[in-house]
């Protein structure tokens, strides 16, 4: 640790840390443009200058300058603000003076910073230079003439993304920020490019020219478009949803988010639902909540338990699912299933269902099998999490599955499950690694012999040494934010009950619906009763009988368990539109109607429920981390793996739900980075 | 307003679509990349654009660097385009667009302008009919650029031809030189008024009574 002085005030920093590090530990602000926590140091903005005692008398930029025990720094002497105004005015010398038609107007470090530091006129006489605006794709837009240089984006592309495709053209005054060859940025973090500019530079495109963001109504959340969970912030004005963006959170995503769950949310205009519908004579007519209801009531009246079902989808909250599990049980059914993909799952014990090691802990691991599985497509910030451990080095990775690019080197060992049940050098890599962990996708489970490929997983993890007392190094990777939640709700085919397979094709003559539309409603029986809850007119909704309409994720108080177990809540930013309601509410409604009243009334009484179900509902937010304390595996045969090729769960990041499926922005970016499925979905 | 004429989005001219190496220039690459540890060959990438340079002149007369070429170096270093894109568009020697058979590269940097560099310039552009920077005389024989001092101030002004310097320039001595270049016959570099690299005008001026060979 070293001793530095700052402001007269005395703190202790780690050797090594900047001095910047140092004066922010002492509580002193210093303006900053280029430098940023997560990226490497570049100094070239100048704009972090302090002062340093007993050192050569002139300013020193912070960000790149190491402590040294004793020092002592001025960060508000007459010579630094002398030297501040000066790298103030040089930078402004070539910004244009556009900020009341800038989108970064109200949250731009250069207006804020200028503020401090700005001359009130400006000296310079001669032209400024205009840059030509750069085409980066769907979501970022340019205006390259404001860039200051500050090579942030360049780092983040190349460093926290892996897709090193931003660079710095030409010099001097001709340099330019660019991708020299126009093309669209392949990332699915480049919506943080957004975040991460300082200046009105790169913004976002389907916001420009939007809203301020003093207008904006500001509402902290949890995302569910994929089963992370990263927190975000929901800005809103009046009824509508503007954007979405990251919320600090260094367990989860720390400070960055996807663009699906960034740029998906113009998905929550479109193809609502905003009224009860019912079908007669095989159309579907407009209907009042008490009309639906009555359909609904008299379609279940003397039906036996065993004929109705229910199937939830992905992006139901653990509320509703404990709604209409308690609604199920009540009408005497145990036909539950919240698996569409029909998923192999072993809710024995909860560590065989989710992601063990935790999102921060793969940063500990030091070695990776991937089975099934491609993360960057299931969840590009926990594949940042991977690359982040792979960039610090001594990480080897290897996959089992169909090869993706994942921006960081796997060794690929084939695509052939059989492989988890022989021998492989790999598997020696993994017993030679003191935290060795695997990564079990969807791709994986989702299959016939997914059980069996679920026991071999969990057979190799024990065998090559992932399940020891203070780490658990078997992980199950989720695609649905629903899932975990549904999985600790227990939302599966009870005793004799049937799971989604046997309830199509006519294995019930009433199924309802929660959201359900990722599977292929056709084979739904021709005469079974379908009633839809739910808050997009997709699949799920065409084939229904009765639509309920229901409230998205920013619409809702909710709470959903991400892929760790991590119990989290979302907040209601805005109303749900028109008639729709929150599903639990609806759930419980008609529960009355029936003369099978749910005893719950309130949402603390249905959290109160949640907690009695399953007491992992009572912990908020914190994930405790554990080891392997028992090692015996889940059920299925591990030799009953079959030697079919796995295929991956997200054949398109950018659609994959209801709402991404209704965003023009998200079917703007299947066109440009996924043209292939763009043209085989039309 | 300047705008930047020679940002990547504004080409009037055309790019290859494609570039391979010949064996003249694998050869040379298989010298420069011995120099390097093994995985730290991305630091061959300032001599690889020059050999791409090199083969373009050979092979096309105008020496320069097509992103083509570019990429093909990013493939050969295994690294990402752009890295390559930024290094050979941050040097000046490195020309990104197509150039005229004799590259003329005029100094007019302080030592050459107090000589007369702008005399050399004007003369340049009359035997040329070029009449900005960077730009291409319609016969596609000269390019005009105008670079920072080559390091030759002892024999100011220099009009550095390719990779020729010639040196002690004027108005007249520029129009032969061209009509030279012109007629395919580059006269040979060096000092254009005759003296042995910089030694005094018209002959030596001191150690002129020594006798090199003292007589027994």
């Amino acid at each position: 640790m070293a001793k530095v002085t700052v402001d007269g005030i005395v703190v202790e920093v780690p050797n090594g840390s900047n001095v910047l590090q140092a004066c922010e530990a002492a509580g002193k602000e210093v303006p900053r443009f280029c430098y940023h926590e997560r990226l490497s140091v570049a100094g070239n903005c100048r704009m972090c200058l302090v002062e340093i005692e007993k050192a050569p008398p002139k300013p020193f930029a912070s960000c790149a300058y190491p402590v040294a025990d004793g020092m002592v720094v001025h960060t508000d002497s007459a010579m630094v603000r002398k030297a501040r105004r000066g790298v103030m005015e040089f930078l402004l010398i070539n910004h244009p003076l556009d900020c009341p038609i800038c989108d970064q107007g109200g949250e731009c470090d250069l207006q804020d910073q200028a503020i401090g530091y700005g001359g009130d006129t400006s000296r310079y006489t001669e032209n400024k230079r205009a840059v030509k605006d750069k085409n980066l794709g769907p979501l970022v837009k340019t205006v390259m003439t404001r860039c200051i240089q500050c090579t942030r984006c360049i780092r983040f592309a190349t460093e926290i993304a892996g897709v090193p495709e931003l660079g710095a053209t030409a010099r001097g005054e001709s340099m330019e920020v660019g991708t020299y060859v126009e093309k669209a940025l392949t990332s699915e973090l480049s919506g943080n490019l957004i975040d991460i500019c300082p200046v009105g530079a790169l913004t976002s495109k389907p916001y420009a020219f939007v809203a301020r963001p003093w207008e904006l109504k500001k509402t902290d959340s949890v995302d569910v478009l994929d089963a992370v969970g990263a927190n975000i912030r929901i800005d809103t004005r009046g009824p509508e949803v503007l954007r979405v963006l990251p919320r600090l959170n260094e367990d989860v995503n720390e400070e960055w988010l996807g663009d699906k769950s960034r740029f998906a949310v113009d998905g929550l205009k479109r193809r609502r639902l905003d009224a009860c519908w019912v079908r007669r004579d095989g159309k579907l007519h407009k209907a009042s909540w008490p009309e639906a209801f009555e359909a609904i009531a008299g379609k279940l009246k003397g039906l036996d338990g065993s004929r109705i079902g229910a199937a939830a989808g992905n992006l139901a909250d653990a509320e509703s699912l404990l709604a209409l599990r308690d609604l199920m049980t009540a009408l005497g059914s145990a036909n539950l299933d919240c698996r569409q993909d029909a998923a192999a799952v072993d809710v024995a014990r909860r560590d065989f269902y989710s992601f063990n090691t935790s999102i921060a802990g793969i940063e500990e691991a030091d070695a990776l099998l991937l089975i099934g599985t491609d993360p960057r497509a299931e969840a590009p910030l926990l594949n940042a999490r991977i690359r982040k451990r792979w960039v610090a080095g001594k990480f080897p990775v290897a996959g089992i599955g169909p090869q993706a690019d994942l921006t960081y080197n796997v060794e690929w060992l084939g695509n052939d499950p059989a492989l988890l049940t022989g021998d492989h050098p790999f598997f020696q890599v993994l017993r030679d690694a003191k935290k060795p962990m695997l990564i079990l996708g969807q791709g994986a489970l989702a299959r016939p012999d997914g059980a069996a490929v679920l026991a071999a997983a969990w057979k190799l993890a024990a065998e090559t040494g992932m399940l020891l007392p203070d780490w658990h190094g078997f992980n199950v990777l989720h695609t649905a934010a629903a899932r975990v939640g549904a999985l600790d709700l227990r939302f599966l085919p009870g005793k004799g009950g049937k799971d989604l397979a046997a309830m199509l094709g006519g294995g019930v003559d009433a199924l309802w619906l929660l959201g359900a539309d990722e599977f292929d409603t056709g084979r739904i029986g021709a005469s079974t009763f379908v009633v839809y809850q739910g808050h997009h007119g997709d699949r799920g909704a065409a084939r229904a009988d009765v639509i309920l309409p229901g409230a998205a994720y920013t619409e809702k108080n909710a709470t959903y368990v991400n892929t760790e177990g991590r119990v989290q809540r979302g907040f209601l930013a805005v109303q749900p539109p028109g008639e729709a309601r929150e599903d639990w509410k609806v759930i419980r409604a008609f529960s009355q109607l029936i003369g099978r009243t749910l005893p719950y009334d309130t949402i603390e009484a249905v959290r109160a429920r949640l907690e009695q179900a399953n007491p992992v509902f009572a912990r908020l937010d914190i994930l405790p981390r554990f080891g392997a304390a028992d090692t015996a595996g889940p059920a299925g045969d591990p030799a009953a793996v079959s030697n079919a090729p796995f295929v991956l769960p997200v054949a398109n990041y950018y659609q994959t739900d209801v709402i991404s499926r209704a965003s023009p922005t998200m079917a703007q970016c299947t066109q440009t980075l996924r043209p292939a499925l763009a043209v085989a979905a039309e | 307003m300047a705008e930047h004429s020679d940002s990547a989005t504004a080409e009037t001219f055309e790019q290859p679509t494609e570039f391979a190496f010949d064996s003249a220039s694998r050869a040379e690459m298989a010298t420069i990349l011995a120099k390097y540890p093994a995985g730290r060959q991305a630091s061959g990438v300032l001599p690889l654009l020059y050999v791409v340079q090199r083969q373009m002149k050979r092979a096309t007369g105008s020496a320069w660097v097509p992103r083509v070429a570019m990429d093909a170096v990013a493939r050969e270093l295994g690294m990402p385009p752009i890295r390559v894109y930024e290094v050979a568009t941050f040097y000046l020697m490195y020309n990104t667009k197509p150039v005229g058979k004799y590259h003329l590269q005029l100094c007019t940097t302080t030592p050459c302008w107090l000589r007369g560099s702008d005399e050399v310039v004007a003369a340049c552009r009359k035997a040329t009919g070029i009449k900005g920077w960077h730009e291409t005389s319609d016969d596609g024989l000269f390019t005009m650029t105008e670079v920072e001092c080559v390091g030759a101030c002892v024999n100011a002004p220099i009009l550095q031809v390719n990779d020729d310097f010639y040196e002690d320039m004027d108005a007249a001595l520029t129009a032969e030189l061209i009509a030279a270049l012109r007629r395919g016959e580059p006269p040979p570099r060096g000092s254009m008024t005759g003296r042995l690299n910089s030694a005094p005008a018209g002959g030596p001026t001191t150690l002129t009574t020594l006798d090199s060979h003292p007589a027994e």
